[in-house]
């Protein structure tokens, strides 16, 4: 026996197995179900566009990034298959590594790389793209019979507008809200993703699935998810019971980026409040704009828009839904300073 | 199934007490020498009474408490009194120490001395003889037991709560106790209860300990208004506030004792020692003590006297194995890396862990990701996410005055929790050091 003691620490001296490159890397795996439905209604196109959307997030990250190593802790990935799952198929691949690299240097890096970012850097990432490319990134390519063909101009060059051949098609939500013969997609076809739209936003069974498994390994706040989903349906019910919307509520819930926004974005741990009342509150509040912005807004999809200005209000509810201390009231201690 | 009383929040670390909690208590050989720390309680250091080349028989006092809030110490193996001298003390510093050659020929019996009959004693007096006997909490704190035994007139006890939770992980001392000495249980609790005037007790177990549950249960005195409670298994139920929380229903408030709400708790193996000075006379001079882990290779309950050197508990437990990693004084959630062998077993030493390499794997420390999981564990109801943050920036009185850092048990549960291992209860246990020199230099 020696007296060399291999470690000296203070208490406590175990931990769980839990870790931050775990929950990262599930989130990761969870996905793979949506990633290969997309690929199964999409095409070639669906691969193509989610790995330069995650090339130009990894890739940022491994140049830019602070924290040596910071590419095996899974976040970048997560926000590349996130970013590329908002977008169009047939999106330009330039574009879609553009949007992925905006998105983690301005959502993420600059504001001091993982933990530290206010908004959630897919959808800073995709509101640029927005912005910046208003139409490739409304889209829809009509869907064709051969699987292998390329949905629209996935390799148009830098700059150049990107050429349409084939026609275009709606999504259920722009078809609802602009087509002058609106039509209400079936429930069942937004349930199983047999529709147009977004690449990871169509199969509203996979994402629940996926949230489902996550919740129950505890990598995910469930608190989030519910808080949207009951709200989109008393908001959204109450407006067409009121005829001022045209939309059901049940639409409203399986329709566009509600399930993935709702499951895998606005449940970034980083960017949503730390207290299960904040979450509640915070899951409302996007559930209520994305309904508002659906209605009346310009665009036929809200939930972007809805989820970055939530993540805006998050120290604001944090500080607002401080914990009750063990043995008060809950009201402020006076500190007598 | 019947739903047990607990608290909110909290953790489920692995239990580990399978290792030895099958295995009954055995008398630790006397080592060649003790050494016994002038502070091993919380308040005033005792002051010691004896000199270098003193004859001292075991059970005698040797340094006498300085005050109040302070407690004896006793010899605890008969010997002469080697030297008084600075010694590395568990938790880290250097403490005035008597050393004792302990005599290898002595039969360590104590001394022939007048037992108190404590149904006899008034029960005013009851508390002066149980610090005479330089009692302490044995749960982990080692607090005068005769001062809590003497609560604030204005606060009066009604209920004595009796801790056998046990919730550190590993450790088997409490539940040993249970087992072997179920009638030294009671009569401490009788003694307690006389000397607080006072007659209703309940005894808090862990639901992982069904056999303690039963003997405790079979072995209840008819006379006496006690109740063994089963407690769902959650760290850290044993937690004072905890304890009283499950079995209450009620708050401590913030910042006040648990006699503010009538509540005193005391541990079951404080119990069974208060027991032994009314009936053999014997002052706190040894208990059972759990050598566990991975990392020793004969793991145990032992009645250790205190005073034995790390060294010697490892040697009789069989030594070190090869991927022994850290040694610890206490539980793993809650006690005190030690980093020399020389260091003795003290009073509030309830266990000897020794965690192999696999048991504290090094973990990185990555940025934190505000996943809330700490707030969904503390059990005071903090917010360790922001305490974290303010202590890392060395916001010391904000974490105080507006993060509540005071009323932090630093039980470690938002530490163990944490995905990205930011040693969280670490940082507030250090704040409060910072906090501490900043008042002394104001």
């Amino acid at each position: 026996m020696t007296d060399s003691i291999v470690k000296l620490t203070a208490s406590p001296h175990v931990r769980s197995a839990e870790s931050t490159v775990r929950i990262m890397w599930s989130v990761v795996m969870s996905l793979v179900p949506v990633v290969a439905a997309s690929v199964y209604f999409f095409g070639p196109s669906a691969i193509l566009v989610l790995l330069a959307s995650a090339a130009g997030c990894l890739v940022t990250e491994r140049l830019f990034g602070s924290r040596p190593g910071s590419l095996a802790d899974g976040s970048a990935m997560i926000t590349g298959l996130l970013l590329g799952l908002t977008l169009p198929p047939g999106f330009p691949l330039w574009m879609a590594f553009l949007g992925g690299a905006f998105g983690m240097a301005f959502g993420k890096l600059v504001f001091g790389g993982l933990g530290q970012n206010v908004f959630n850097p897919a959808l800073v990432g995709r509101a640029f793209l927005q912005a910046a490319f208003p139409v490739a990134i409304t889209t829809w390519p009509a869907k064709t019979d051969n699987w292998w063909v390329l949905q629209g101009d996935n390799f148009a060059l830098p700059f150049m507008s990107p050429v349409v051949d084939a026609a275009t098609s709606a999504t259920p939500l722009g078809n609802l809200k602009f087509e002058d013969d609106p039509v209400v997609t079936p429930l069942l076809d937004l349930f199983f993703g047999t529709t147009g739209g977004s690449l990871g936003e169509t199969s509203a069974l996979l994402l629940l699935l996926g949230g489902l498994y996550l919740a129950l390994r505890g990598h995910l706040n469930w608190h989030i998810p519910i808080s949207i989903f009951v709200s989109i349906f008393v908001v959204s019910g109450l407006f067409y019971v009121l005829g001022v919307s045209q939309f059901p509520p049940l639409f409203m819930l399986f329709a566009g980026g509600v399930m993935l926004g709702a499951i895998y974005m606005a449940t970034d741990m980083v960017t949503s409040p730390v207290t299960n009342l904040g979450c509640w509150l915070f899951g409302f509040g996007i559930g209520f704009l994305v309904t508002v912005i659906r209605i009346w807004g310009g665009l036929p999809e809200g939930m972007m828009y809805a989820i970055l200005l939530m993540n805006a209000l998050v120290p604001f509810i944090n500080r607002a839904t401080q914990p009750r201390l063990f043995g008060t009231s809950g009201k402020k201690k006076e500190t007598g300073s | 199934m019947q739903s047990l009383l607990s608290f909110k929040h909290g953790v489920h670390p692995p239990e580990h007490k399978d290792i030895t909690a099958g295995i009954a208590s055995r008398r630790f050989p006397f080592p060649d020498e003790i050494i016994l720390p002038l502070s091993q309680h919380i308040g005033t250091p005792a002051e010691s009474l004896v000199q270098a080349g003193d004859r001292v028989e075991r059970g005698d006092v040797i340094a006498q408490a300085a005050g109040f809030i302070s407690s004896s110490v006793h010899a605890t193996a008969s010997g002469v009194v080697k030297s008084i001298e600075l010694w590395p003390h568990p938790n880290g510093t250097m403490v005035p120490s008597i050393r004792i050659d302990v005599d290898p020929n002595s039969t360590q019996m104590q001394r022939p001395r007048i037992v108190p009959r404590w149904e006899e004693v008034e029960d005013e007096d009851l508390s002066g003889e149980i610090g005479k006997a330089g009692i302490v909490g044995l749960g982990g704190a080692a607090f005068p037991s005769h001062v809590k035994l003497t609560p604030p007139k204005d606060q009066p006890i009604d209920l004595l709560l009796v801790n056998g939770c046990e919730c550190e992980p590993y450790l088997t001392s409490d539940h040993r106790t249970m087992l072997e000495h179920p009638e030294k249980v009671y009569l401490g609790i009788r003694i307690a209860l006389k000397a607080l005037g006072i007659s209703r007790a309940v005894i808090g177990v862990e639901a992982n300990k069904p056999d303690a549950i039963e003997v405790m249960r079979n072995t209840a005195p008819h006379d006496l208004d006690v109740t063994v409670q089963a407690l769902q298994v959650k760290y850290p139920q044993g937690a004072e506030k905890m304890l009283i929380k499950a079995v209450m229903g009620r708050e401590v408030p913030s910042g006040a004792l648990p006699s503010s709400i009538g509540a005193l708790v005391q541990n079951v193996a404080t119990s069974a020692n208060v027991a032994a000075v009314f009936t053999t006379g014997q002052p706190l001079i040894e208990r059972i003590i759990t050598v566990t882990g991975r990392g020793i290779r004969k793991p145990g309950n032992w009645v250790i006297p205190f005073g034995t050197r790390l060294r010697d508990v490892i040697n009789q437990c069989g030594g070190l194995t090869d991927d022994a990693a850290e040694i610890v004084f206490g539980g793993p959630m809650m006690g005190l890396g030690q980093a020399n062998l020389d260091v003795p077993i003290l009073k509030a030493t309830g266990g000897v862990l020794v965690l192999s390499r696999d048991e504290c794997k090094r973990q990185d420390i990555l940025p934190c990701i505000r996943c809330g999981k700490c707030l969904e564990v503390c059990p005071v109801f903090l917010n360790p996410q922001l305490m974290g943050a303010l202590a890392k920036a060395e916001r010391f009185e904000e974490l105080a005055a507006d993060a509540n850092l005071g009323d932090c048990m630093l039980c470690g549960c938002c530490s163990y929790v944490c995905p990205s291992n930011i040693p969280l209860s670490q940082l507030f246990a250090a704040s409060r050091v910072q906090l501490g020199r900043l008042a002394k230099l104001a």
